[in-house]
């Protein structure tokens, strides 16, 4: 390998070449005609989890903070984005135009709330931190279900605990945007794999980059001794919240992706509360903490497993259970990771010796 | 961290081989003549009673079709797909089950699932028929339509047979806030109460994720002295608010709708809690009435003595409902394009009548059935027609 | 005259999330990991009693009387948390807290998958263990499940405490949560401790599984789910890792549900208790009762 290249910039390379190879792999088999209807269904979520869990990665692996409400930053891109949708559908006219500002909507909203969440949340430490966002956000989640918004020629509408039909509406004109529980319907949908992919490949590049940079050295530096940090004089609050809102901001565009993704738009535990969380920091756990590259192949995994065991009916939340239990266990036992050390070993002595002798050139070096 | 990768790795790529095989099995069965029917529905997750009731009665049905020779020729299969009571994953459902080869859906069995998979069966043009989406958007689209009853139809049914038989006047309500199906029945059945001058004391709401104790709302019904307490939820917490009041020492009538089948058996040993509760519903697992004590005799002999409930009855309709629009519409061959089928059973819908374990069914383009709900009283552990 | 009913009412819901939290708390101390499993031990506390119990699960058995299903649960139970430590946490000792706390969560999936291919997705209705009717003092109703629970409550709360700082197991338990790596040196054998500490985490989940399916009678897979996230709630409000910290943290979560069911509102309830939560911790960010740690550097 070129000497010229950093340790860091060559890892980054390979998260972008493994991406293009991903991208270029799905368009061959799309255009060929060889992708089933379940796999081209599920390319939009996966690329939706892949940024919530490279953006969750920034809050637990770079900054080291455990999160665990970050699907609450996910709904609240979800609604304010399909809100605005619905608002304006009859407005703006072309759709990308309005699919881009409501990915900008959602993101900015989810960033404000990362920022007034971060603000009192951040003092704390380790499991109180995490039962911490987990209670912000099934807040989130509470205070959703509990708002009614409507359109009438009066106007917009907007309410918390009531009905629609208290709302003294205007009968004739009357247009529910959010009824309470039962969430939005009909929010225009943009099912765009290759716009999901663009924002996939953007939150990896603004996350790496954030990484790699000063304000990133900062960060982590907070993570492994905070009072040796600050000793140097850097800003905790600032940095930390810096970290903070930008998950949260790229949460929200994940959320934006999920609202634009589904007719019927319901804010469950399933989907914005603590399970969702959980799933996303089971993703970013089980690629490796701090590693974006790990997140976007356990993202990929991990959500096309139980839509791959579907053939297995009643056992397949067991089997998910079960590999979900041993890959854990593989991935971080030392027994197991010397034996599969031991087998890719023997498996690469039987490679071509190029890749084994410059391999072994490294180790003299 | 560095094998961790190479493990991930390996596993991505058993994935995509996986994934690449699932694709290849697609549109199996047409040398058989054999008509696959997909089902979705919650088949894990806290909903999956529902689900499942659905997809075992489906599956009885299709067998007691295919025994009696199936339909104009041709055999039926079905295949249920979990959804887990989420929307994206009965997206995931629906393409799976395209995959397979599914002609039509029965499905989906809860609403916002329901509401979800829609539009993209309106795409395709694939025919849908719920059994159990009650919600009023689930059968928006002309491909869509279902067997039970739509939510508003059962709140206003409610508050009109409340106010003909003279049950109560003063009323108080429990409903779960969080489920479509129960703040859709409340809030027609207020408007309906308000416009037929029955008075509602007090309204109170839960939500899934404190659906076991309900002291705090008893309490207040109480105070606020209603003398009837309508409960538009399932069963299984209606037998907990029964439990509840009887310890408080509440002395109201209890009237509710479909979802409260199956209350009897829910409270076990504490079943005289029970007794004097109204509903309104079309089918009981315990029903005299012959075609629904054979389903429920066949259906409990397949799945080792569980009763069936109103999930599975509105399935077991779905199933027999699909053989009467296909015999109508004269489909007699498998092969045919889902689009096709779904125009050819659009039409047939309108034009059939099925005396189904919940009644007399005719559908109108809307996609919603006209069937009359029967009132009902539990009298000595046992649902007692009230007419 | 209401706002006591309401009161009453909350000690009642109160004590149970305290008894999951027992056991939750008491877990979490030793071992210093978050068991999302254990709302899924008390789910298969409460089937085992059921299964033992019911005289349909074994045609022309009438059933087993009620204290020897008692004792079969705890028994199973106690057994699948030493098992479920065996074979899911113990290769983790070493990793990360996040990684064990996935496990974890893997542990609580296959719970509720295997109970729900065991036991079906109905909830079966669960018959108290309680037969002796309650109080009633004062026109308001006590009822007897809620006079057990807290007396089982407290009886655990005490008899816990005592084992921890008087008994040898119950020393070396505490010297393993301060410092693993010092209390092997000190010659405590780390691995059977912490095995100890997870049969009694179980034992007492099944203790609070079968009082739980008493007041709200019926069972499923998914019993467990809520009442173990309350039960976590509850455990932090107290301070986690503190025995009476428990039982003040569910009671307290308990009083302030109903309340706020009762005056505020009944859709925002899990909002506020939230809310309360996120301010007790801003203000005491260890809980109620929990140690303050000093940082080193």
């Amino acid at each position: 390998m070129k000497k010229t290249l950093s340790a860091s910039t060559k890892s980054n390379l390979i998260t972008y070449a493994m991406l293009a190879v991903i991208f270029a792999v799905v368009q061959l088999l799309s255009v060929t005609g060889n992708l089933s209807s379940l796999v081209s269904g599920l390319l939009v979520p996966i690329c939706m989890y892949i940024i919530l869990a490279v953006s969750l990665n920034l809050t637990v692996g770079i900054l080291g903070d455990l999160s665990l409400g970050h699907a609450g930053f996910m709904c609240v891109g979800a609604y304010s984005s399909a809100i605005f949708s619905m608002l304006t559908k009859d407005v703006i006219s072309a759709d990308l135009l309005r699919y881009v500002l409501a990915l900008l909507v959602g993101g900015a909203f989810a960033a404000i709330f990362g920022i007034l969440i971060g603000i009192p949340v951040l003092r704390l430490k380790g499991d109180y931190l995490a039962i911490v966002t987990l209670a912000f956000g099934e807040i989130i989640k509470v205070i959703v279900n509990n708002m009614y918004i409507a359109k009438d020629i009066h106007g917009v509408h907007f309410a918390m605990l009531t009905s629609i039909s208290d709302m003294g509406l205007d009968e004739g004109s009357k247009e529910v945007i959010l009824n309470g529980p039962q969430g939005i319907s009909g929010t225009p949908q943009t099912k765009s794999f290759v716009i999901a992919f663009v924002l996939v490949v953007i939150t990896v590049a603004v996350i790496l980059n954030l990484i790699n940079s000063r304000t990133g050295r900062a960060i982590m530096s907070i993570r492994d001794n905070r009072i040796a940090a600050e000793s140097v004089g850097i800003n905790v609050t600032k940095y930390k919240l810096m970290a903070f809102s930008v998950s949260a901001f790229f949460a929200g565009v994940a959320g934006v992706i999920y609202s634009h993704n589904t007719y019927a738009l319901q804010a469950t535990t399933k989907n914005f509360g603590y399970d969702m969380s959980i799933l996303i920091l089971v993703l970013v756990v089980l690629g490796g903490i701090g590693s974006i590259k790990g997140s976007i192949l356990s993202s990929i995994i991990l959500i096309s497993l139980p839509e791959i065991l579907r053939d297995f009916q009643k056992y397949r939340m067991l089997i998910y259970a079960i590999l979900l239990i041993v890959m854990m266990i593989v991935n971080n036992n030392p027994v197991t990771k010397a034996f599969f050390k031991k087998i890719f070993g023997s498996l690469k002595r039987l490679l071509p010796k190029k890749k084994a002798a410059e391999k072994s050139s490294e180790v003299t070096q | 961290m560095k094998n961790g990768k190479k493990i991930l790795a390996a596993a991505l790529s058993l994935v995509m081989g996986l994934s690449l095989c699932a694709c290849n099995n697609g549109g199996s069965g047409s040398d058989k003549n054999e008509l696959i029917i997909g089902g979705i529905g919650p088949m894990t997750g806290p909903t999956a009673q529902y689900g499942n009731g659905v997809m075992n009665a489906a599956q009885l049905a299709v067998e007691e079709i295919n025994a009696a020779g199936g339909v104009n020729g041709m055999t039926l299969k079905f295949i249920p797909q979990d959804d887990e009571n989420v929307s994206e994953k009965a997206e995931n459902a629906y393409n799976s089950l395209k995959d397979s080869g599914a002609k039509l859906i029965i499905g989906t069995v809860t609403s916002t699932p329901c509401k979800a998979i829609s539009p993209l069966t309106k795409n395709d043009n694939m025919f849908m028929l719920t059994p159990s989406g009650s919600a009023v958007e689930c059968v928006q689209f002309d491909n869509a339509f279902r067997i039970c009853f739509s939510d508003p139809n059962q709140g206003i049914a409610a508050a009109q047979y409340i106010k003909n038989n003279n049950v109560a006047s003063k009323i108080g309500v429990i409903y779960d806030s969080s489920d479509v199906y129960s703040s859709g029945i409340y809030e027609k059945f207020r408007t309906e109460a308000a416009s037929l001058g029955l008075e509602i004391v007090s309204s109170q709401a839960f939500t899934s994720d404190s659906n076991k104790d309900f002291s705090v709302q008893l309490q207040q019904i109480k105070s606020a002295g209603a003398d009837l307490i309508f409960l538009p939820i399932y069963y299984q917490e209606a037998a907990l608010i029964l439990t509840q009041a009887h310890n408080a020492g509440l002395e109201t009538k209890f009237f509710g709708c479909d979802g409260l089948d199956g209350v009897i058996k829910q409270l076990g040993n504490d079943a005289a809690y029970a007794e004097g509760v109204m509903l309104l519903t079309a089918y009981t697992s315990d029903s005299k009435e012959e075609k629904s004590a054979a389903f429920t005799k066949a259906y409990s002999e397949k799945y080792n003595d569980s009763n069936p409930n109103q999930f599975a009855a509105d399935a077991y309709d779905a199933v027999y409902t699909i053989k009467v629009a296909l015999e109508k519409a004269d489909v007699k061959d498998a092969s045919i394009s889902a689009s096709e089928l779904c125009d050819l059973l659009k039409k047939a819908m309108t034009e059939i009548e099925v005396d189904g374990v919940t009644g007399h069914m005719v559908w109108d383009e809307s996609g919603e059935p006209t069937k009359d709900p029967k009132a009902m009283q539990i009298v000595d552990g046992a649902y007692t027609a009230l007419d | 005259m209401s706002f006591l009913t309401y009161l009453l009412s909350g000690v009642s819901l109160g004590s149970i999330y305290a008894l999951i939290a027992l056991g939750y708390t008491m877990v979490y101390g030793i071992s210093r990991m978050l068991n999302f499993a254990h709302g899924d031990v008390i789910m298969i506390g409460a089937f085992t009693l059921w299964t033992a119990a019911s005289p349909s699960f074994f045609p022309g058995n009438p059933g087993l009387p009620t204290a020897v299903s008692i004792l079969i649960s705890i028994l199973v139970c106690t057994l699948l948390g030493v098992l479920i430590e065996k074979i899911a946490y113990k290769p983790l000792r070493n990793a990360s807290s996040l990684a064990v706390l996935i496990t974890a969560i893997g542990v609580s999936y296959f719970l509720q998958n295997i109970a729900l291919l065991i036991f079906g997705s109905d909830a079966k209705a669960f018959n108290s263990v309680v037969s002796f009717p309650g109080l009633e003092i004062g026109g308001m109703k006590i009822s007897a499940e809620t006079i057990v629970t807290i007396t089982v409550g407290v009886l655990i709360m005490v008899g816990l405490s005592l084992f921890i700082k008087f008994s040898k197991q119950g020393k070396a338990m505490l010297a393993v949560s301060e410092d693993k790596g010092a209390a092997q040196l000190m010659g405590i054998n780390v691995n059977s401790t912490i095995s100890l500490t997870f049969a009694i985490g179980s034992a007492l989940a099944a203790v609070a599984g079968i009082l739980y399916c008493s007041v709200f009678p019926q069972v499923s897979p998914y019993t467990g789910a809520m009442p173990g996230i309350k039960a976590f709630v509850a455990a932090v409000f107290g301070g986690i890792g503190s025995i009476p910290g428990a039982m003040v943290g569910g009671i307290l979560l308990g009083i302030i549900e109903n309340l706020s069911k009762a005056y505020i509102s009944t859709e925002m309830v899990d909002a506020i208790v939230f809310a309360v939560l996120i301010l007790v911790l801003l203000v005491k960010p260890t809980g109620i009762m929990g140690k303050k740690m000093t940082e080193k550097v």
